[in-house]
Formats: C-alpha cells, structure tokens, sequence
C-alpha cells in the first residue's frame, strides 16, 4: 500500500515538474496564436489567429535572416566535415611525429571556444576584411576539437584490415578513406552535423558582435534587434517571432526525436 | 632501406598535411589569440595617435581597484555554485523518472529536452514575459495566491536568479540525456540481485545507481561549470542590451564585461585583462579535470 502511495506521490511530481519545464513555451504558444488583447488572459474562447506571426513577420526582414542562417548552418556544417574528417583520419591513421602533442593542443579548444576571445578575434576578422561577413562568423568555428575528436576516436574504432585490404587494392589514401571510412562513420556524422546544426542555429554572442548588416545578421541576432528596436512592447508578436525563430529547429526534433537525442549522446559521451 | 625510410618520412608528412588545415584554424582562432590576449593585457589601450604602451600589471591593478569587476566574478561564482548543482540534481532525477516505468514518460521526457533544442536568445524573450511585472504569469500565479509581485528583473535581489532559473530551465533536460544513457548501462542483475535482498527504492539509488553514475556526474558537472562561465545570451536578452547587465550590475556576469568593455567601451587593453583571468578560471577547470579525476573517463 505504501509502495501505491509512493508511486503515486513521485508520478505526481513528475508531472508537476514536467509541467513546469513546458509552461514557459505553452505560454508562448498561446500568446502567439491569439490576439494581443488574450495576451495575459485566458480565456479557452478567445478566438485563434495567425495575425501575430504575420505581423512580426512583416515588422522586420526576417526571410533575409532565415536564409543568413541556413546558409550559415550549412557552411560551417560543410566546412566541419571536410576540415574536421581530414586532421582525424591523419590522427587516427598516421602514427607521425607530433601528433600527440597537436592532439593535446586541438582539444584545448573545447575549454577555450572562440566565444572566449571575442576580442583577439574580432581584431583577426577586422585584419582580414571580413568583419559583417557570413565567412566571418563561421570561420573560428570550422575547425572544431569537438568534431576532430568525435572522427578519430570513430575512425579508430573501424578494424585496420579494411583500410589494409582496400590499399591491396591500390586504392589511395583518399579513395581509403572515401570508400572504406566514410560509409562506417555515417551515423556519427549524422550525429555530428545535428549537434552542429543546432549549436549554430542558436549561437548568439559572436555573431552579435560580427554582423551589423540585414544581409549578414542570422535568426537569432535578427530575434534580439527586433525584440529590443524594431518592437514596442507587444508580447503576443514578439513570442510569435521567438517560435517562428525557433520552428525549423523544433519542428525537426519534433520529427526525429529518437534521432535526435540518440545523437546528442553520441555526440556527447566521449 | 632507403626506401623504407622515405616512406615513414611520408607518413610524417602526409599525417602534418592531413591536420594542416584544422591546426592552421585553431591556431589562428584559438592558440595565437589566447597567447595574445595575455600579452595585451600587460599593454595600455591604445587611444587615436598614442599607441599601446607596455604597463606590466597595470590594467590588473585597475581590474582590482574596479568594483563592477568584483561585482561580476562573484556574480559567477555564485551563479555557478548554484546552477550547476541544481542542474545536474534536477536531470539526475529527471532521468530516474524517465528511465522507470512511470506513465506518460514520453510526454515528460520531451517537456524535459525541448528547452535544450529553443536558441537561448528565443528563450530568454519568452521567459521576459514570463516574469513581466503586474501580467507575467509569474505575478498572475502569485496572485492567485495572495503573494505581492515582485519586478523579477528589474530588482537587484531577484534578477541574478531569475537568470538563473532560466539557465537551469535550459540546460536540465540537455544533462537528462547523459544520465538516461548512464542508466540503460547499468546491468539489470544488479536491481534484480537487490530485490531479492529487499532493498528499497532509497537504497538501491544510493548503493548501486549512484556510484555507477559518478563517471557521468562528473563529466556532466565538468561541462556545466565551463557553461557557467561562459553565460552571456541571457544577460544580454534580458537585462537590457549592451549598457545592461541589470539593476545596480545585479546581472553582471564575466563574459558579458567582457564584452561590454571590448564594444561599448572600445577599452580593448581592459578586456584583453578580463579575458585572461576568464581564461584562467577555465585553464584551472581543466586542469582540475585532468589531475584530480579520472582520465579515462573523459577522454579514452
């Protein structure tokens, strides 16, 4: 009996903090779908609407920054894969002078992310021209410890036979490892590419201080001027504006959650 | 004999020009800035015709003299010794409950994550209204239940943790993950063995769950300390912009000194200082991670 009571007693905690964790964003929901006026009033006849996300919509460019973002989730995406996959298959693979040490290197930058060193590095793009780029914001962030760990450790994993029975074959370096690793590594790069992918679509502070143009400026960055510029306060459109921002992202997790969170750990138990 | 020596030389080789590109990177955003950083700190800011002029510890002088730095770095201490132990119980428990048999567990596990997947930018605009004064929720709950409403943000008592809450908010269900894996690790024979001993629910937890669970516990705190120090999004969002960081620097938080020193106040030679000793509370996690808690862990 006392066991029944005490099942019931945690279930019901649960619940309540499972609804604590979702109100924020059912809050959002609904001041989103219903006018200004049901904002903070709940009434479970106020009249739905879709006026909100049109108006936020229409207040500030944000197709420009929804493309700013795609484009830049896609482009440091890209460019991880190919930078990332190159340094660890020659770390995994090649036993060469100094690679432990660079290894040890690499990974200081899971401590030191370039967020830390806004200042060097706003001074590095501004030497180079490409401060108000896209390239500029993506650019610290294309060689990735994370992802050049997350590799090696997968391509260490994959039996040296294969790599040596493709190279009877006289298939080259390259073609090894475009026919032999790549296949194998398939889950951990869908794994890697989520976390990238929404790591990026969220990332806040460095493009902030990169961008000051509507042609460069990405989701988040665009969120933030019109919720504190463009924008009066009116919650109703500045929520519908927040989940618009967030709906891609949302609606993929939705989606895929098994994936999802399957790939957050893979990405994460190193 | 020649020739196996040139191929090994060729192994060296083609492993560097492998690396090349990703160490070329790092090294320009990670390494050399870091080693400048320090450097610039012992420099004075240099202002329109007069160039930077070695100062030693100048600027550290100034950062010791300068009470919003102090404001700032207790902030963050205080910020992380509350939030990371708040997370991690809270996704400790979370994952407990999803991991058992309890009703509804897909329902709660996603309530658990979603904050994880929102930009903290989209978050924090959410959370704003949350805790308006006079209509958030915060106050219409309050009210129902005869408590006065408090302007969460905007007094210098409550707005660090109403920050704070936000950050455990988001961050609990990302934690969850790592436990949830923990625990589908752990042998059932174990739970069945302790059964059959009559060991109850408390019990069980304490001898066999969370000892299994310490490896992740550790690598989960690791990585939320480092978060901690790093937190700006919010303070930003939501303690007004670039001249904010809250009522009387209630929210002032280093990175976001940082940042405020660097691009309002243009005093680069200041935030080159703030950064390095951001630098190294970060260094001294990691150092803390290496010598005191297994390496094997973590990285093999």
């Amino acid at each position: 009996m006392s066991e029944r009571l005490s099942t019931i007693a945690i279930t019901g905690a649960a619940w309540l903090l499972g609804l604590i964790w979702g109100l924020p964003l059912l809050y959002a929901v609904w001041a989103a779908v219903h006018p200004s006026a049901f904002s903070t009033n709940f009434d479970l006849f106020a009249p739905l609407t879709w006026h909100n996300f049109a108006r936020a919509w229409d207040a500030a460019p944000f197709a420009r920054y929804f493309l700013n973002t795609v484009l830049l989730v896609l482009g440091i995406m890209a460019a991880q894969f190919v930078i990332c996959t190159l340094a660890a298959f020659g770390l995994a693979r090649w036993k060469f002078a100094g690679g432990e040490v660079l290894f040890a290197l690499i990974l200081v930058q899971l401590m030191v992310t370039p967020d830390v060193l806004i200042v060097e590095n706003y001074r590095t793009l501004y030497a180079v021209g490409l401060i108000d780029t896209l390239t500029g914001v993506g650019l610290p962030y294309v060689a990735s410890a994370f992802g050049i760990f997350l590799l090696r450790q997968t391509f260490k994993s994959i039996p040296r036979e294969l790599d040596d029975a493709a190279r009877m074959e006289g298939a080259s370096t390259l073609q090894t490892l475009l026919r032999v690793y790549l296949p194998l590594a398939r889950p951990v790069y869908v794994a890697y590419g989520l976390v990238s992918v929404s790591y990026h679509w969220n990332n806040f502070l460095w493009p902030l201080i990169v961008t000051n143009s509507v042609e460069t400026r990405p989701l988040t960055v665009g969120l933030q001027v019109f919720a504190s510029v463009d924008q009066g306060i009116d919650w109703s459109v500045i929520c519908a504006a927040a989940l618009m921002t967030s709906a891609p992202l949302m609606i993929a997790f939705l989606i895929f959650q098994r994936g999802f969170i399957q790939s957050f750990l893979r990405a994460g138990i190193r | 004999m020649g020739s196996t020596r040139k191929a090994r030389l060729n192994i060296h080789v083609q492993g560097w020009l492998l690396a090349l590109p990703a160490v070329a990177l790092l090294a320009t955003f990670t390494h050399i800035p870091a080693v400048t950083t320090v450097l610039d700190s012992l420099f004075s800011t240099p202002h329109g015709r007069q160039p930077a002029a070695f100062i030693g510890f100048g600027q550290y002088r100034t950062m010791l003299a300068d009470p919003i730095f102090w404001r700032a770095f207790d902030n963050n201490l205080l910020y992380a010794l509350v939030t990371v132990p708040v997370a991690i119980a809270l996704a400790l428990v979370m994952a407990l409950w999803v991991n058992g048999h309890i009703k509804g567990r897909a329902t709660l596990r996603l309530a658990f994550f979603t904050p994880t997947i929102l930009p903290m930018v989209a978050a924090a605009n959410i959370w704003l209204f949350f805790y308006t004064p006079g209509y958030g929720l915060l106050d219409q709950i309050g009210r129902l239940f005869g408590f006065a409403s408090p302007n969460w943000l905007g007094d210098p008592a409550t707005a660090l943790p109403a920050l704070m809450a936000v950050t455990v908010w988001k961050e609990a269900g990302f934690f969850m993950i790592f436990f949830l894996a923990a625990l589908q690790q752990v042998p059932p024979d174990l739970y069945e063995a302790a059964r059959m001993e009559n060991a109850g629910r408390w019990q069980i937890f304490r001898r066999i769950t969370w000892p299994l669970l310490m490896p992740t516990t550790l690598f989960v705190a690791v990585n939320a300390l480092i978060n901690a120090f790093r937190i700006v999004d919010q303070v930003i969002a939501m303690t007004g912009g670039m001249n904010g960081g809250g009522p009387d620097n209630a929210t002032m938080l280093l990175l976001f000194y940082i940042y405020q020193v660097a691009f309002s106040f243009w005093d680069t030679g200041y935030a080159a200082a703030l950064s390095t000793v951001l630098l190294a509370v970060l260094g001294t996690v990691a150092l803390a991670q290496f010598f005191l808690l297994d390496r094997r862990i973590h990285y093999r």
